[in-house]
């Protein structure tokens, strides 16, 4: 079974870029404009998402504060985050690391790195999910 | 390479980036500069970053990406603290976001934004990075961070030049307004409304265009905004020129330019930098020359039309439900819907003919029926109404720029931005609204000093206000500026041969201002009145079928109140009988009705008379007279007397009897016949006759003069 | 529209055009056929009376929803006796979208005139100002006064439409 991969970015534009790059590489998106709607959808699952690719700004709720709240709903306390922002600061990335955030990809996003990354911590689109 | 083509979502982010454009305006005008608020900070950071971040995604947007990751530091370094928040700051970002606006339409249009202003504008945004880390002020070509395009020599300026900052164009030239792209039938209509504002020199209608040269002391911003009421302000160029044939207009045009060059290049410090490219072009290169002049010449019009694109775009739903429908799709329901309630009417005319006991089950129905209509009608006419913020939340820009530029000191408020109105509406409201806007920041608010001196605050304050009132809307444009100068309008009415007399009430003063013409070319701006175009709004607003009222008191300020129908389409309507004729009163100006005695009607002065009820005394409008009507009942006691309520003024119509209430469909007389006096319009009752519906304000003002001719007294 | 009548000497080669035929008092006027968009009857009881205009404008009317003015022509150009029986006429015209009723005295025929029946309109005389005439056409005995109609109706004279500002 394909992984399903949550996208959250306020962008529209990068939503949907980073929708069509994901998909095109075969796997199931969900996507949400920010991170409140994005742990929203997540708990709303019947079956949990794989992975988590989200922004780091974001109106109403923030990168960081929804992989807060993921970490607080016990099946999502591992799943992988992986976070595309054009942030660059220590402080940031001390944060995320702390919260388990596998990935930190620096926008303007190459596709292909993101769907390398997306590959290594769910495996290839059509193979079942680590 | 992943084979996804980007490009398929420039579209999405262009649409995206010019929300988000609009939302960093309207953050930045409601930031306080003394005390921030972090969260409006915050949004606008994101604002740029989003931008930003879309921008260096798809790599050819370079220009704005470096634009607007220059203003991200700042705006980053701002909401941690790390710097000041200053108000000139302020100033700089709502620049900056018109560049990146420019930017942005110049990649949507697949062209490469203008160089210069991106130069520009980094250097300006990188002066003040350079404040931040306490550097000093470093003019000149300081090596710019970022990858720096084109080799502009830029005789760095520093200061963003206000767009005022006009070429030594000779004031003495007339002013040549060039209008692209314009029917016949408008360059005839736009020569008038510019023989209204000046002399016109000249004129010259080739290639679909019209150019004219005028004489005028009005401002180019003055005669742009009469133009906009109809054409768009990116088909008007306007600068000053010789009348062809008059002098070697290209010479002049040429060592204009020459000099231009010659002042850029001697005195870099004041000279705008729009004359970079000019200066670099050195070689004074015709083209180069002209395109600096122009560029010179436009930026006096240059303003109005910034604040035009300016115009705030309501703040996006970024996961909203909706559904984008066509204007025609919704209109068209919005008829069909109108013939269902004529059908409905019909079938209810018919229906109360039949025997209540015999078809109680279909007179039941007829019921059902009429209260679907109704709940149909409601719903559909709402589709159709938006907000006034849609309209109100173009002007603080607008009041900042000018305000700016007019030196004085101007604070907006603004009230019932929820309040709604029909689309058509809102568009037609615009330009009206804009001049009213205009003309008080211009005529009505004093600078400072007068102010001071008139022991006011310094800080004028203008309104704008939308409520519901009755079936309408009223909006308002309140300033305590110093007021319409009653002296100086008659006297301007009698030079104009306006017919006026000195015992006209205010009221009929002011409406003077409305007069075609009147606001002539001698209008100097100490008149304290009311400037170009009055008759142009009027006009625009009474083809709206509403009407607009002034009113003052000198020193204290100035209101301009519209009102407008609130929906055009259908009407609570009270039909009434006069003869054998027809006539429709709008419900909502209905406040009750009765049978007159004859100890109730007082004669007054000349042939008028007037009613007394409860303690006041209300002018008497006989139908009949207004509307000529034969075989009316001209005797008040076996006639009713309808009171009405027009604003503030309160009226008794005189009928013959009342027929009915009912929904009615109104039909716009202006199509295909003209404006009539005293009829606002028309519908078509249920045997399908057509009866009038009466235009209760132009009723309320009727008891003042005599009956004939009723253009004199209705208008 | 009508059934073409009968050729009455118009040849397929003069390029020429239909005029709708009708008559006001003593005279027969033609109009371009394209500006009519149909013809009724009168029936004054449909008219919606509007004060205080001028006599030649008898009112509104209701045309399938559309509110349409109606112009007595007869009345504005002073042509006799004006009566409204069965044959008065009605003819409906839709001039660039605008839509507009004139009442005649009858409706004739619609005749294609070619170039060679169409003269100069005369100087001088005639009920109606010759800058509205676009000329004389003959047909058989008959001479028809060529009206532009669009032109006419949009006057001032008419009082039909807002006056341009000033």
């Amino acid at each position: 079974m394909t992984a399903t991969i949550l996208v959250a970015d306020d962008s529209a534009t990068m939503r949907m870029i980073v929708q069509a790059t994901l998909t095109g590489a075969g796997w199931k998106v969900l996507a949400a404009g920010n991170g409140k709607d994005a742990l929203t959808l997540a708990m709303e699952q019947a079956e949990p998402v794989d992975l988590v690719v989200s922004d780091w700004n974001m109106p109403v709720m923030g990168g960081l504060d929804l992989i807060r709240g993921l970490r607080q709903v016990e099946r999502y306390e591992e799943v992988p985050v992986l976070v595309l922002t054009t942030e660059d600061d220590v402080e940031s990335k001390t944060a995320a690391r702390d919260l388990g955030v596998c990935g930190w990809l620096q926008k303007p996003v190459d596709p292909d790195l993101l769907i390398e990354m997306a590959s290594e911590l769910v495996g290839q689109p059509g193979e079942p999910s680590h | 390479m992943s084979g996804l083509d980007l490009s398929q979502f420039y579209e999405t982010f262009f649409d995206e980036a010019d929300e988000l454009l609009a939302q960093m305006e309207q953050l930045l005008l409601e930031l306080d500069a003394g005390q921030p608020d972090i969260e409006q900070l915050n949004a606008i950071f994101r604002a740029a970053h989003s931008i930003k971040g879309g921008a260096a995604t798809f790599g050819c947007f370079t220009l704005l990406a470096e634009t607007t990751h220059l203003l991200e530091n700042l705006l980053d370094a701002i909401r941690r603290g790390e710097m000041a928040l200053r108000t000139d700051m302020i100033d700089i970002f709502l620049e900056t976001k018109d560049v990146l606006k420019s930017q942005l339409d110049a990649y949507r249009a697949s062209e490469e934004p203008d160089a210069a202003a991106y130069e520009r504008i980094c250097e300006v945004l990188r002066q003040l990075a350079l404040e931040q880390n306490g550097g000093q002020a470093a003019v000149a070509a300081a090596a710019p961070v970022a990858p720096s395009p084109a080799p502009v020599q830029a005789p760095a300026a520093t200061a963003p030049a206000p767009a005022a900052a006009a070429a030594p164009m000779d004031a003495n030239l007339p002013l040549r307004v060039r209008i692209s792209r314009v029917s016949a039938k408008d360059a005839q209509s736009l020569l008038e409304e510019m023989g209204n504002l000046g002399q016109v020199l000249a004129s010259d209608q080739l290639g679909g265009g019209l150019t004219v040269w005028l004489e005028s002391t009005c401002s180019a911003d003055d005669i742009e905004a009469v133009c906009c009421f109809i054409v768009d302000s990116d088909q008007i160029s306007i600068g000053r020129e010789a009348v062809p044939g008059e002098a070697h207009a290209v010479d002049d045009f040429a060592q204009a330019a020459a000099e231009f060059v010659a002042q850029a290049q001697a005195a870099p410090m004041s000279a705008p930098v729009a004359e970079a490219p000019v200066a670099a072009a050195a070689p004074a290169h015709e083209p180069a020359a002209l395109a600096a002049a122009q560029s010179a010449t436009t930026a006096e019009g240059g303003a109005p039309r910034a604040q035009r694109a300016a115009g705030g775009a309501p703040a996006a739903d970024k996961e909203s439900t909706s559904i984008r429908v066509g204007v025609e799709k919704v209109d068209q329901i919005i008829n069909l819907v109108g013939e269902l309630v004529i059908t409905q009417a019909m079938l209810a005319q018919t229906a109360s003919t039949l025997d209540p006991v015999l078809h109680d089950r279909l007179l039941n129905g007829m019921e059902q029926l009429e209260r679907n209509a109704r709940d149909l009608q409601e719903a559909v006419m709402s589709v159709r109404m938006m907000p006034m913020d849609y309209v109100f939340s173009r002007f603080p820009r607008l009041v900042r720029d000018l305000a700016g530029k007019m030196g004085k000191q101007i604070e907006l408020q603004t009230y019932g931005r929820a309040t709604e109105l029909d689309k058509s509406l809102i568009e037609r409201i615009i330009d009206p609204l804009t001049h009213l806007v205009r003309n008080s920041l211009d005529h009505g608010i004093e600078t400072p000093e007068k102010r001071v001196a008139a022991g006011k605050d310094p800080v004028g304050q203008l309104v704008l206000s939308a409520q519901h009132s009755g079936g309408n809307i009223v909006i308002e444009v309140s300033d305590d500026g110093g007021g319409l100068n009653r002296e100086r309008i008659l006297k301007k009415a009698m030079q104009q041969g306006i017919a006026v007399s000195e015992n006209s009430s205010d009221d009929e003063v002011w409406q003077l201002i409305f007069a075609p013409g009147f606001s002539t070319a001698e209008q100097i701006t100490d008149i304290s009145g009311r400037g170009v175009g009055m008759d142009v709004v009027r006009r625009n607003i009474q083809n709206m079928g509403g009407h607009v009222q002034l009113s003052s008191v000198p020193g204290n300020g100035t209101t301009t109140r519209i009102v407008l129908p609130l929906t055009l389409a259908i009407l609570d309507g009270m039909s009434v009988r006069v003869g054998a004729e027809t006539f429709i009163l709008p419900l909502n100006h209905v406040t009750e009705s009765l049978q007159p005695t004859n100890d109730q009607i007082y004669s007054v002065a000349g042939n008028e008379r007037v009613m007394h009820v409860r303690g006041e005394y209300l002018p008497l409008v006989e139908m009949h007279r207004v509307f000529s009507v034969s075989g009316a009942q001209d005797d008040p006691t076996q006639a009713i007397a309808v009171i009405m309520q027009a604003e503030d003024k309160r009226f008794a119509l005189l009928v013959d009897h009342l027929v009915g209430q009912h929904q009615v469909v109104v039909k716009n007389l202006e199509s295909n016949y003209r404006k009539v006096p005293g009829v606002s319009a028309a519908t078509i009752l249920g045997d399908g006759s057509v009866a009038l519906i009466i235009d209760v304000f132009a009723m309320a003002r009727a008891n003042r003069e005599k009956w004939t001719p009723a253009e004199a007294v209705l208008n | 529209m009508a059934a073409k009548p009968q050729a009455q000497g118009a040849r397929v080669e003069d390029m020429g055009r239909e005029f709708l035929v009708f008559t006001l008092g003593e005279e027969e006027y033609g109009i371009d056929i394209l500006k009519v968009q149909e013809i009724r009857g009168y029936d004054a009881a449909t008219v919606t009376r509007i004060a205080n205009v001028p006599p030649f404008i008898k009112g509104v009317t209701n045309l399938r929803g559309i509110i349409v003015p109606i112009v007595d022509l007869r009345i504005k150009f002073n042509l006799g006796k004006v009566e409204y029986n069965e044959q008065t006429v009605v003819i409906i015209l839709n001039l660039d979208r605008r839509v507009v009723g004139i009442v005649v005295d009858g409706v004739s025929d619609v005749l294609m005139l070619g170039a060679s029946q169409v003269r100069p309109a005369p100087e001088f005389g005639a009920t109606l100002s010759t800058e509205y005439l676009t000329g004389l056409g003959t047909v058989d005995e008959r001479m028809l006064i060529l009206v532009d109609i669009e032109k006419l109706m949009t006057s001032d004279e008419m009082a039909l439409m807002e006056k341009a500002a000033v």
